[in-house]
């Protein structure tokens, strides 16, 4: 065993694929800066020199762009955002290039570049500090979109992503930053397109992803005492999609419930559920259940994000209702933590 | 003599891209070209220049309006046409047309439908030869939209922070669409002017006087090589047909039947044929001569579009991830 923790996993994976491939370069707002993106490219530029890694203007788009172009010359660029929602003024590079340039120009060019966004939530992170639009990525063909939400993915897939010859969109959750793991020494790759399944059970297949990933764990943790059997899936990689480890599942528990972390109208639970429910209705036991964030903004206030943000006990509840579970008192399962917007005593804001 | 025959090959070279023009515009209402085609007609004189001060290994990036910044940089013909008519054979297998041209071999690195799209790529480019220590230059196309776009400045900016070898061409046609410069930008700030301010070194020239053209790019790419950093030339110059498609457009209201043929005054390959001709260096039977060359291999380059298969349907379905 080897803990570290995923900021240390995603910099470790930076770090052995920079060595691996002198082609390989890493920027991105804050990148040398004394904070070095939550910790994750500390050291960079000590190890591979101010041409390799550096700070850039504040120009997402022309960044995206420059990125696409250096990587049509050999180049594979890691490029940084401190939040997802600053990448969505560089949509027309990613959406109308990077993402077309393999297909429109019949296969002459290839776009191996990884687009790091960050997620954040609670703390007043408010509404544009804190959007999950893997379902926006994901929507978009030629774009390959990853969510790791362990250590040990945080680095593999980090590494695989790099050397994809594909665009990359790797979402980390700002919550699972200091959230500990195994992860093995060296260059190790995960391939993009499988799933977890991180408990196995015969009940139900809950699906999740990213931070709900461990809320997810808790719920059936707590399931499990009251007799229902989970089995636990973590996407890990949005786009592809892992279809025949959800199908195999699905075909075992004959029950499925898909939790996201983005809006719930148009969100990848809604494609699985829908995908499940063509695919697999003869073999549904149940109706087929879906528990995404409710499509408003995320409000500020600490006042107002109080039972905002969807959690284990949502998780346990929809759960035990297809059960037919009674229990006297149902918001009593696993409440939120007080306070409920912060991942752990070590986040102590502002971002 | 050697002068007159580059003077030659200069005429040529514009010729030539008019006359693969000219012959879409021709064909065009056949509907065997169904795609959205906008003609470089009247703005050969900037791309043929440029051919004349740039290698092979060198980079280019364009625009919706691309097939002559295609062809002078060396991209083949008939892959081009054939692009157009949506054949396998196209440069694009079919999947781009008239507005997604690329030829690798050449360092021609493909041409945008969105305006400003190409721009930062063309810098990413040159990010990638500063990394690589070669002194290849990349040369971007752009119009006097784009200049409006954010990412125009936010490329430049990169660009001179870097000290990236770039050549922004911006061909200033006056419209965007049918939107005149009037509507869109302050009416005595020259786009030139913007550059400046943010810091590249730039330039004029009047992108209907070929030799001025090629003065002004000579000195631009010498200066580059010589001490890195971008270069922003910005060029007069005026589309004879409209914003897309084989026509004139005069009669629709957006700009006046006087201003077209003021304009059509400058014809930058009329003007330099009467120049050669006066000079002595050329004479009409060298046109002729040219024109005869040009016109049989552009039938080829059309025969061959015709004769290429469409691609399988099945095509449309790969090649979205590499």
């Amino acid at each position: 065993m080897r803990l570290i923790k995923y900021s240390e996993a995603i910099n470790e994976g930076i770090c052995e694929a920079m060595n691996s491939d002198k082609s390989i370069i890493c920027f991105g707002l804050g990148t040398t800066d004394p904070k070095a993106i939550f910790s994750t490219t500390v050291g960079l530029e000590e190890k591979f020199g101010s041409e390799r890694v550096f700070d850039m203007p504040t120009s997402e788009n022309a960044m995206t762009g420059i990125a696409i172009g250096a990587s049509m010359n050999g180049i594979k660029a890691i490029m940084t955002h401190q939040r997802l929602d600053f990448f969505l003024l560089a949509m027309d590079q990613l959406v109308n290039n990077a993402a077309k340039a393999h297909y429109m120009f019949g296969g002459a060019l290839s776009i191996p570049i990884t687009i790091r966004l960050i997620i954040g939530r609670g703390w007043g992170q408010g509404p544009t500090h804190s959007q999950n639009l893997q379902a926006w990525f994901a929507h978009i063909p030629g774009l390959k979109v990853v969510m790791p939400s362990t250590p040990s993915d945080a680095k593999s897939l980090l590494i695989s992503s790099i050397f994809d010859p594909n665009p990359v969109v790797f979402l980390e959750h700002r919550w699972l930053h200091n959230s500990l793991g195994d992860v093995k020494k060296g260059l190790i790759k995960k391939k993009i397109g499988e799933c977890n399944v991180l408990k196995n059970g015969k009940d139900i297949t809950i699906i999740c992803m990213s931070y709900l990933t461990i809320e997810a764990i808790k719920a059936s943790n707590y399931l499990e005492v009251k007799g229902i059997s989970c089995e636990v899936i973590d996407l890990s990689s949005i786009k592809p999609i892992d279809w025949d480890s959800i199908f195999y599942s699905v075909k075992k528990t004959g029950r499925i419930l898909a939790c996201d972390t983005g809006f719930t109208t148009c969100s990848v639970a809604g494609e699985i559920i829908a995908r499940v429910s063509i695919e697999l209705f003869d073999k549904l036991k149940a109706k087929p259940l879906r528990l995404a964030m409710p499509d408003v903004p995320e409000p500020t206030s600490f006042g107002l994000t109080k039972g905002f943000y969807i959690g284990a006990g949502d998780i346990a509840r929809k759960c035990l209702a297809i059960f037919d579970h009674k229990t006297d008192n149902e918001s009593d399962i696993l409440p939120e933590p007080v306070p409920h917007d912060i991942p752990g005593d070590w986040f102590k804001g502002p971002f | 003599m050697e002068e007159s025959i580059d003077k030659k090959k200069l005429l040529k070279t514009m010729m030539r891209i008019r006359a693969v023009e000219e012959k879409i515009a021709k064909e065009y209402s056949q509907q065997k070209m169904r795609c959205p085609t906008h003609l470089s007609i009247g703005q050969e004189a900037v791309p043929s220049a440029i051919s004349f001060c740039i290698n092979k290994n060198d980079f280019a990036v364009s625009t919706h309006r691309g097939h002559a910044h295609y062809l002078a940089k060396g991209g083949d013909l008939k892959a081009m046409i054939a692009e157009i008519y949506g054949k396998e054979t196209g440069c694009s297998k079919g999947k781009g047309g008239s507005m997604h041209l690329i030829d690798t071999n050449v360092g021609f690195m493909g041409t945008s439908a969105i305006v400003g799209n190409s721009i930062p790529v063309g810098v990413g480019l040159a990010l990638s030869c500063k990394l690589k220590k070669s002194d290849q230059i990349s040369v971007v196309y752009l119009g006097d939209g784009a200049v409006e776009e954010g990412v125009f400045y936010e490329s430049l900016n990169f660009a001179i922070l870097k000290n990236l070898r770039v050549l922004f061409v911006c061909e200033n046609n006056l419209y965007s669409v049918y939107s005149s410069l009037d509507v869109r930008q302050p009416k005595h700030r020259k786009i030139v002017s913007i550059a400046k301010g943010i810091g590249a070194k730039a330039e004029q020239c009047d992108g209907n006087n070929i030799e001025e053209c090629l003065k002004v790019c000579t000195y631009a790419i010498s200066t580059m090589r010589k001490e890195g950093g971008p270069f922003f030339i910005e060029f007069a110059t005026y589309r004879h047909r409209e914003h897309c498609g084989p026509n004139f457009d005069n009669d629709i209201g957006y700009r006046t039947l006087k201003e077209f043929e003021t304009w059509k005054l400058k014809d930058p390959i009329s003007n330099y044929q009467n120049r050669l001709l006066k000079e002595g260096s050329c004479s009409k039977k060298d046109f002729q001569y040219f024109a005869k060359e040009i016109d049989d291999e552009i039938e080829e380059a059309f025969e061959f579009a015709e004769n290429s298969n469409f691609p399988l349907k099945s095509e449309a379905f790969k090649g979205v991830y590499s």
